[in-house]
């Protein structure tokens, strides 16, 4: 299946702005960050939730604990999961009872990621409030769910592909999209 | 990772990876079992059937537990008040059971190869909870993870083990598994049970020495792993309990030989003031309980691996349709969205 790289969405230096401007939004629309927690939805929004919480320290030294979320385990598709797929733990070194959460992953598309994050969220307590914060809004959603903070909404064909790359993990802080054919 | 877990009948067949691989698998099982809500629903619409041909209270507990907090129902057989009792045949009952169309066999037999015999006549997968002497494939994972969350590792470490080895599918299970990363094995009993041939059951390379002398045995131990004595086969060759007590009981004294650190665990049920002492058994050193509750995420690992990802298909029919990333570098947690 031939992979065709059709146009770069955003660079380093953009991710970096957007990632700052998300860091603001969600601090003045939170009305007090006492309660304010991120959480990392597993793989790339781990990097993002740490990120955004560092641009937060720039913030009046706004510090905001992170933890990461796994939501193999939570996915309404295991039929469609990879044979023998790996799973992660996550790592969520705080009560989310009363907590305001944000949950931070790359792209947002079919919905189906946050609602397994929500419920997963909900086996480890019962937050305050639960909002989304995504780099990405691609659309095409097959759920109910919107995101409260976007980092840009891009209009995208069903065989596209949206490739976050981030230096944590793929080496390189880079937004592609990417097209399918064949 | 490639390698697809059809059944789980013994962990002699396993290399180190895919053993490793399992008990990384087990990892979030574990967090699983500290959360307030500790009922997932991966495996709603699932059925586990239980049959246990051989008596078994913790296993089929842990079992069922493991299958519950994975959101699957289970069915049980005991052969208690089972048809077997009746003179069906192993196979009959089995296949009985699989017409019920439960997505995955756990069970237990007192003779060794029944669920391998089974596994090759059932579509469904196979888990081994024990079978006669040969092999406890889920009680040597959740040993080997007790240890590894105690150590921080279960790479070369001097494993002793305590009791009946002749007739212990648990201590085979542990030396399939533990042989496989450099640990080095002293077995400790009555010579009827610590027979020469045990010398030779681990896999290629693996140091295995036997001894009668219960301080011999626990010298610079890391690891003691404590079988429990099971008093009908006390008097095969006639040894009196207390001489027994008196000669390889594990009690505080004793295990002032072994190192600082060690550990000791017991699969259970204990015979509390026989094999093992009192104050052991409640002891810092002691696991026991640590072995319980790791059980149930070795379980759950085994049944969301078996159950929980899709039979075998061909390679080449990536089924894909919908899904936002190639698999090839990304992770499959990303698939959908």
């Amino acid at each position: 299946m031939p992979l065709i790289e059709k146009a770069q969405l955003m660079s380093a230096p953009e991710i970096d702005r957007t990632l700052h401007r998300l860091a603001h939004e969600i601090v003045e629309k939170s009305g007090g960050t006492k309660h304010l927690a991120l959480i990392g939805i597993r793989r790339r929004g781990v990097p993002l939730a740490q990120r955004i919480a560092q641009a937060m320290r720039g913030i009046d030294g706004v510090e905001v604990p992170v933890g990461t979320l796994d939501i193999t385990l939570y996915r309404d598709d295991l039929s469609k999961v990879a044979p023998q797929a790996v799973l992660h733990s996550s790592d969520i070194p705080f009560s989310v009872d009363d907590k305001d959460v944000v949950l931070v992953d790359d792209v947002l598309y079919t919905g189906r990621t946050v609602r397994a994050a929500m419920n997963g969220l909900f086996d480890l307590g019962r937050p305050r409030r639960i909002r989304l914060c995504v780099l990405i809004d691609r659309g095409h959603r097959e759920m109910p769910i919107e995101a409260s903070f976007v980092g840009r909404a891009v209009q995208t064909s069903d065989t596209e592909i949206i490739e976050v790359r981030l230096r944590e993990i793929d080496k390189e802080d880079r937004v592609v999209l990417v097209d399918r054919t064949g | 990772m490639t390698h697809r877990f059809r059944d789980l009948l013994a962990l002699e067949p396993l290399s180190a990876a895919e053993l490793s691989f399992l008990l990384e698998q087990s990892r979030p099982f574990q967090e699983i079992q500290r959360h307030p809500l500790k009922k997932l629903a991966t495996l709603r619409g699932k059925t586990v059937a239980l049959a246990f041909f051989e008596n078994s209270t913790r296993t089929r507990i842990s079992f069922g537990a493991a299958a519950a907090r994975l959101g699957a129902d289970t069915m049980n057989l005991q052969a208690e008040a089972s048809s077997v009792k009746k003179g069906e045949s192993l196979l009959d009952t089995v296949h009985t059971l699989d017409a019920m169309k439960p997505d995955c066999l756990v069970m237990r037999h007192a003779a060794s190869g029944a669920p391998e015999f089974v596994a090759r006549h059932l579509e469904i997968p196979v888990v081994n909870a024990g079978d006669g002497t040969h092999e406890h494939p889920s009680q040597g994972l959740l040993d080997a993870l007790t240890i590894r969350d105690r150590k921080g590792r279960i790479e070369n470490l001097n494993v002793t083990i305590l009791g009946d080895i002749q007739h212990s599918r648990v201590a085979r299970s542990n030396i399939h598994l533990l042989g496989k990363f450099g640990c080095r094995f002293t077995l400790c009993g009555p010579a009827m049970w610590v027979p020469q041939e045990l010398e030779k059951i681990g896999p290629p390379g693996a140091v295995i020495r036997r001894t009668a002398r219960i301080d011999e045995a626990l010298d610079g131990a890391d690891v003691i792993i404590v079988l429990r004595v099971q008093s009908e086969r006390l008097h095969e060759p006639a040894l009196p309990l207390d001489d027994y007590v008196l000669l390889y009981q594990l009690n505080a004294e004793r295990l002032r030989r072994a190192r600082k650190d060690a550990i000791v665990l017991h699969p259970g049920p204990m015979n509390r003031g026989i094999e093992i002492s009192p104050e052991v058994a409640d002891g810092p050193q002691s696991c026991v309980l640590e072995q319980v509750t790791n059980g149930i995420a070795v379980r759950m690992a085994i049944l969301y691996l078996l159950i929980g990802t899709p039979a075998e298909e061909a390679p080449q029919t990536t089924a894909s349709s919908g899904e936002q990333t190639p698999a090839k570098a990304r992770e499959s947690t990303h698939a959908s969205d």
